[in-house]
């Protein structure tokens, strides 16, 4: 639609620029034979700029770089499925170059780091203007063993240029690996253990609510986690703003 | 002029009284990770003929279906006060993350949806919406569903087999597995009598012994713990 309006637009432009020159004609003669040859050209493809800030709402949950999708039809990831290699890979590690190599990806970007509890960061992310365009966001709470936060599907075909989407965003499991919280398993500050293993233990292999951390301080005696690492959601902020 | 006033008036009354009346898609998703809900009930009422309401005393009804999932008792009263009554979409449990669908017809003054569902594994806990108004514009319509305490029995987390009757202390089943035996009880008393936004599971890391014959790891919940999905045509 955008861009056949831009057509539309540079052809009138076109037959304005004739018809003044026509006008300063004074002999009366036919403007027509004045005309220069009008050359049709193809539109540029018109780009949509959004910029996306991303807040950290816990009270001590680091999160990973967040990762920003934008499609058509197919989310990166949808709830109650199973999680794909790339979003095992952010739930349980924070990486994230597997993840946005996604196949239905119309653009994808990374924000440059991760965000502690009480910080935002900011990210553009460039495309291709389209009828149908959505976002899919997701970023590791980094102190627990493969929970996510993000949106699975944010519609923002219709979003002028200026006008904002601002949603809340809750914790996610991935389905990938154990809630054990212990120390060789989650990978955050508050253990250093490991990161992405591709077995997967899990209850049940799909992508729900998270329950949240219990921690060693209300009765888990292996966890590497005590109350500071505890969420509830909403756990994060995105505010996605069409800025061309 | 004046009669014909009063036929374009009264027309227009009949026209808004008609669009009372609505058809309905409501699907239901367990958001949770490790919970169950029992049979799904769903209901359209009027303003004053709901399911549950927040700080008031649960009904012996109400109490049924949060202690043992039994919904029949319910059921019995909505259809005494005339609501639209939408029944076990699930035919059985939602798992976690499984959805239910079930198209509900709504007549003339049943305005409002109430849904309940009990929580499995908990004493008295249950995923409920009480009376949200229904949009009389046609669209789909996303509702979250928090979990509730009924407040008529103690959270002790001890899964007793035939517990699931009302007034006998205990969690009737723990659908998932995951669950532990032999636990000395988290609490006796339920400091809370009125329905109230449930505290959550404690559960322990004992499945031998312990406080909870729930895991600490499976059985605990964040709300909110159910997505309701209303498409209104």
């Amino acid at each position: 639609m955008s861009s056949l309006s831009n057509f539309k637009k540079s052809a009138l432009i076109l037959m304005l620029a004739s018809s003044l020159a026509a006008c300063g004609d004074n002999d009366n003669s036919d403007p027509i034979e004045d005309q220069e040859p009008v050359v049709v050209v193809e539109p540029e493809p018109v780009v949509y700029e959004f910029t996306i800030t991303f807040s950290n709402l816990t009270a001590g949950q680091p999160l990973s770089p967040l990762s920003v999708i934008a499609f058509d039809e197919t989310p990166p990831w949808k709830f109650g499925e199973t999680a794909s290699v790339g979003l095992e890979m952010i739930a349980e590690s924070g990486a994230n170059e597997e993840y946005l190599s996604d196949e239905n990806a119309l653009a994808s970007v990374s924000a440059e780091g991760g965000i502690g509890p009480g910080e935002t960061t900011s990210v553009t992310l460039l495309v291709d203007a389209q009828d149908v365009l959505n976002l899919s966001f997701a970023a590791m709470l980094g102190n627990t063993n493969d929970a996510f936060t993000g949106l699975s599907s944010v519609d923002i075909s219709t979003l002028e240029v200026g006008s904002s989407i601002s949603r809340t965003t809750p914790a996610y499991d991935a389905g990938t690996e154990a809630n054990t919280e212990t120390a060789d398993t989650v990978p955050g500050p508050a253990a250093s253990g490991e990161g992405f293993n591709e077995i997967r233990d899990d209850i049940a292999d799909i992508i729900t609510m998270h329950p949240g951390i219990v921690s060693n301080q209300d009765g888990l005696s292996t966890s590497a986690l005590a109350a500071e690492q505890k969420f509830d959601n909403p756990v994060s902020k995105i505010v996605i703003t069409r800025t061309q | 002029m004046k009669a014909s006033a009063f036929t374009v008036a009264t027309l227009l009354v009949v026209a808004s009284q008609s669009t009372l009346a609505a058809e309905l898609e409501v699907e239901i998703t367990n958001l949770t990770k490790g919970l169950y809900f029992t049979p799904v009930l769903i209901t359209a009422h009027d303003s004053e003929d709901k399911l549950f309401e927040v700080a008031t005393e649960a009904s012996s009804a109400l109490q049924a279906m949060a202690e043992g999932g039994d919904i029949s008792a319910l059921v019995t009263q909505a259809s005494a006060s005339s609501s639209d009554i939408a029944e076990n979409p699930a035919a059985g449990l939602l798992a976690p993350a499984a959805s239910a669908t079930a198209g509900l017809t709504t007549t003339d003054g049943n305005e409002y949806l109430s849904v309940t569902a009990m929580l499995l594994p908990t004493n008295d806990g249950f995923v409920g919406l009480d009376s949200w108004k229904v949009p009389t514009e046609a669209g789909t319509y996303t509702v979250y569903l928090n979990g509730y305490d009924a407040g008529t029995e103690a959270n002790n987390e001890l899964v007793v087999d035939g517990s699931g009757a009302p007034g006998v202390l205990g969690i009737p089943a723990a659908p998932g597995g995951q669950a532990g035996t032999n636990g000395t009880g988290i609490t006796t008393g339920d400091t809370n009598t009125m329905v109230h936004i449930h505290p959550g599971a404690l559960g322990d890391d004992d499945l031998e012994s312990g406080n909870s014959d729930l895991n600490n790891t499976v059985h605990r919940w964040l709300n909110p713990v159910a997505k309701l999905t209303v498409t209104v045509k």
